[in-house]
């Protein structure tokens, strides 16, 4: 019987795929394939400009600011039950 | 974004002013707001001792931050509502503000006195939670005002606590409550300390970009038993108003404060401690009374800067 040959990349996945940008809230990590602006990013969380600040690279940033995916965002919620 | 003053990079966009602060003069722009709130409803005048309520979080350390780094010297009270893990970490935090104001803190231990936490004691006089720690805090707080001479009891609530809980006193026309919301409840000599809210025009929005700006340790962690706080469904649609209309919230209490009018207050005193009353004994001295506790045994711990 003949052996299939061993082809030593077989088990390596492709290089060619996206890093995704890490977003942290409420202590979980959510990833997201494509970099975006601070709001794009609320609305994909279905998150309110009024209850949450984001924070990029340990500084508050406004809704303009244009995330990219080497970025370290933290979601900070702001409501508190009082 | 650019900052409207200097041009710089902003740290925050303010919609309801149509503006967009950089770090430094967002911190400026905020402090400012607070102090002419205060000077603007004569809030604490010349001559008046206040101390804030503190309770760990980012309103009310970050007010009492602002305050003394701004000439307006105050000491803090805080309820250890023992509460596990919760209370211990807003302690912690606590002290570490009272350390860098170099101010002292009162502090009442509720499992000391009471020898039991606010759950458990809640539970044992069918109050739901929020409204025994409400009755304890109340009376604790002024209690110190009284017996260590301080005539001004300063707290944390901000804009968005004020426009949560005047939407409910309106939603169900709670008349009874619906003047006692308003940004300085008057003192009655001998007792009762005035009650003053220098944040009732500040965001909780605004308020956590102050903390985190200005690096204030406060705790991030919601009080357990205020998760299902219907104060809480209120800001939420709230928020959305503002969010289509930016303003509106700060309109609301603008207008609430152009309305407001004297409500009705008790008329009594209690014959054990002195706190208003509409009986004969407040409400605290008739549940110390039932778990045979001694009125005079509440006693503060004092930590020291």
């Amino acid at each position: 019987m003949l052996k299939t040959p061993f082809l030593p990349f077989d088990n390596i996945p492709p290089l060619c795929y996206l890093i995704p940008m890490k977003v942290e809230l409420d202590s979980k990590v959510h990833e997201f394939q494509k970099p975006m602006t601070v709001s794009k990013l609320l609305e994909q969380l279905s998150l309110s400009r009024e209850t949450h600040l984001v924070i990029v690279n340990d500084r508050l940033v406004t809704e303009d600011y244009r995330l990219g995916i080497e970025d370290e965002v933290k979601l900070i919620r702001v409501v508190s039950g009082g | 974004m650019k900052c409207r003053v200097c041009g710089e990079t902003a740290s925050i966009s303010l919609k309801a002013y149509n503006t967009a602060l950089c770090t430094e003069d967002f911190i400026a722009f905020l402090e400012k707001r607070v102090f002419d709130t205060i000077q603007k409803y004569h809030l604490i005048e010349k001559g008046d001792i206040p101390v804030v309520a503190v309770s760990g979080g980012k309103d009310s350390l970050s007010l009492w931050y602002m305050m003394n780094k701004s000439g307006y010297g105050a000491d803090g009270i805080y309820i250890d509502l023992g509460i596990d893990n919760y209370s211990d970490i807003s302690f912690k935090k606590v002290k570490l503000m009272a350390d860098t104001v170099g101010r002292k803190v009162y502090t009442f231990h509720v499992r000391d006195v009471l020898k039991r936490g606010i759950d458990e004691f809640a539970k044992s006089i069918r109050r739901p939670p929020c409204s025994a720690c409400g009755m304890i805090k109340r009376y604790v707080m002024n209690r110190v005002c009284m017996d260590r001479g301080y005539n001004v009891l300063v707290t944390g609530h901000n804009l968005d606590d004020e426009a949560s809980a005047l939407l409910g006193n309106l939603l169900y026309w709670k008349e009874e409550y619906l003047w006692k919301k308003n940004i300085e409840l008057k003192g009655r000599e001998g007792h009762l300390s005035k009650k003053v809210k220098p944040l009732f025009l500040c965001s909780e929005r605004e308020m956590a970009a102050y903390a985190i700006l200005c690096k204030i340790d406060y705790i991030y962690e919601e009080c357990p038993f205020s998760v299902d706080a219907k104060s809480l469904v209120y800001k939420s649609i709230l928020n959305k108003l503002e969010e289509s209309s930016p303003g509106t919230k700060i309109q609301f209490m603008k207008g609430y404060l152009k309305m407001v009018k004297e409500g009705e207050r008790e008329t009594n005193y209690c014959i054990n401690c002195g706190y208003p009353s509409y009986g004969e004994k407040c409400n605290m001295c008739r549940i110390l009374e039932r778990f045979g506790i001694n009125n005079s045994i509440i006693q503060f711990e004092e930590y020291n800067a």
